[in-house]
């Protein structure tokens, strides 16, 4: 039973990391019905400019609430600022050319970042992953019988941070003037532009939010696994879209729940199965759930109205 | 060149000037679809823009509402230059445009889409009246208010494009034949509308299909054959004239 119980824990925690991940994915598709797979990668950056960040702050610094609020600040407008600079010179030029050119575009920055970041001159870190220095200290939030059941403090942290955002992200949606622009060029920026809606920088804002989120969840995964590698981003990335598309990709709660449901799922094979099986049942239980609700949990397949 | 061809008919009653729309042309890749388009509206004005499917009608609107860039040619709004602007430059400057087709946002509720039409407005107080205004003119969107416009019929979707359009309080209404796949009631509504809306001062371009509504509706009428201007004149005279009767009206 405690077993359970602390399975239950660590899936719901390893889902959290996902879902603040797939957020951003979502989003990004909500407006430009773009899979932007270089978003995993935009993480990885941020996590390298929180890693230099905490680098530069030193050991006493880093640790403090004000240094740990300074590293997410770095990695999250550096990240903002490098979705501006993706969206404006990749993505903008495509809009109008077919999906499939954008989505290519996508997969080639991807790789120009994994990649890139393997190499060993200038500021570019190299291939070999780094620990991250410790910032948050672990500490054992509850403790339930004889160690039986442990949730530790970044568990619960990450896990509110992922609620509050998610909150946050449906109320900018569905309730602000932002929102209601966002989902009018979702729909059609042609039109959306008729109402006056300035769509290119919608967009740009859209991108540059979805950037940050990616950093700040990088982070929090950095902290958790303490450790960083210029590939980080395309596994991390991959489960963040399974659990976006699981949730039906462009619901905002979806991919939350995505990502939690993705989270358990992994957990339990590596608890009561093999570890090994991981990736497979999690990409089988993507297959199984697009079978069974071609859209996704909470997707609807919209039909083509003509 | 193009403008030697034209055949011209009957007087214009006078407007004071509003949109001039002189030469313009525009290409989808290596198709042309307008070859040197001029006309103009005036302020108060009603006109319409008919011809044939692919004649070039909802270029020409798009080209005027910054949808679509022209590739030569030059668009003056009240006076001022407006060729290059883009479309949401061009909304303060008082266009709106209800688009044909997808016009309306079916994934935004009704109230939300009004709402957009009043995008750049901060005058709260006069955007909830004008948003009584619409509903007075469509009543049907008000029992509809909180519905997905996704859900709505198709005339009530175009009521709802007209009123969205409306709430931007817009000197120029473009409007992209808004008679499409509706039943006759509903069109006379619409067209009814029109006029009530003109009467308060709005220009109107109209592109229509339908020969004889639009031109019955409007003070002045273009001929759009093949991306370019044929025939101009009063509403009247193109209807009375042998030409367009043999080739829109099917006589």
């Amino acid at each position: 039973m405690a077993q359970l119980l602390q399975h239950l824990i660590n899936g719901l925690a390893a889902g959290t990391i996902y879902a603040l991940v797939a957020l951003g994915y979502t989003m990004v598709y909500g407006v430009l019905k773009l899979i932007n797979f270089a978003h995993g990668d935009v993480m990885m950056v941020g996590v390298y400019m929180g890693y230099a960040t905490a680098f530069v702050l030193g050991r006493e610094a880093r640790s403090s609430l004000l240094g740990v609020a300074l590293i997410f600040a770095v990695a999250m407008l550096g990240c903002a600022l490098l979705g501006f600079l993706i969206e404006r010179f990749a993505y903008r030029p495509l809009r109008e050319k077919p999906r499939l050119t954008a989505l290519i575009t996508a997969i080639g920055i991807s790789f120009a970042l994994s990649y890139g970041f393997q190499l060993d001159i200038g500021f570019l870190p190299g291939a070999s992953p780094r620990a991250f220095p410790e910032v948050i200290e672990p500490t054992e939030w509850l403790i339930i019988g004889d160690r039986d059941v442990v949730v530790w403090n970044w568990q619960v942290i990450s896990f509110l941070i992922a609620v509050a955002l998610m909150v946050g992200l449906q109320y900018l949606v569905f309730r602000t003037r932002f929102g209601r622009a966002m989902r009018a060029v979702s729909w059609d920026h042609r039109v959306a532009a008729l109402m006056g809606i300035p769509t290119d920088r919608v967009i740009a804002l859209t991108f540059m939010l979805g950037s940050a989120l990616a950093a700040g969840a990088g982070l929090l995964y950095a902290i958790k696994d303490t450790s960083v590698s210029p590939l980080m981003g395309l596994y991390v990335g991959l489960k963040a879209f399974v659990a976006a598309v699981i949730g039906g990709i462009g619901h905002v709660p979806g991919a939350v729940v995505g990502a939690l449901v993705l989270g358990l799922v992994e957990e339990f094979v590596v608890g009561y199965a093999a570890s090994t099986w991981r990736d497979a049942v999690a990409f089988g239980f993507l297959i199984l759930v697009l079978l069974v609700k071609p859209g996704g949990l909470f997707g609807r397949v919209a039909a083509e109205k003509v | 060149m193009s403008e030697a061809q034209v055949k011209t008919l009957g007087e214009r009653r006078a407007f004071p000037p509003l949109l001039a729309v002189d030469g313009i042309k525009v290409h989808y890749g290596a198709i042309q679809a307008l070859k040197g388009v001029s006309l103009t509206v005036g302020k108060g004005e009603v006109v319409a823009l008919i011809g044939a499917n692919g004649a070039g009608k909802t270029s020409t609107l798009r080209a005027v509402s910054g949808m679509l860039k022209p590739s030569a040619g030059r668009i003056t709004l009240d006076g001022k230059d407006t060729t290059n602007l883009k479309a949401h430059q061009l909304v303060p400057r008082g266009m709106a445009h209800a688009p044909e087709g997808r016009g309306v946002f079916p994934n935004l509720t009704v109230q939300e889409n009004l709402e957009l039409g009043a995008y750049l407005r901060k005058d709260t107080a006069a955007v909830q009246e004008d948003m009584e205004k619409g509903f007075t003119l469509f009543p049907v969107l008000k029992e509809r208010r909180r519905q997905l416009a996704g859900t709505l019929s198709g005339g009530e979707q175009q009521m709802l494009a007209i009123a969205r359009a409306l709430l931007s309080r817009p000197q120029l209404l473009l409007l992209d034949e808004p008679s499409l796949g509706l039943a006759p009631q509903v069109t006379e509504t619409i067209f009814r509308t029109l006029r009530e809306v003109n009467a308060t001062g709005v220009s109107v371009l109209l592109v229509e299909q339908n020969a004889h509504l639009a031109l019955n509706s409007a003070h002045y009428g273009y001929v759009l054959e093949t991306g370019e201007v044929v025939m101009a004149g009063p509403g009247r005279a193109l209807l009375d004239s042998p030409e367009v009767r043999r080739a829109y009206l099917g006589e």
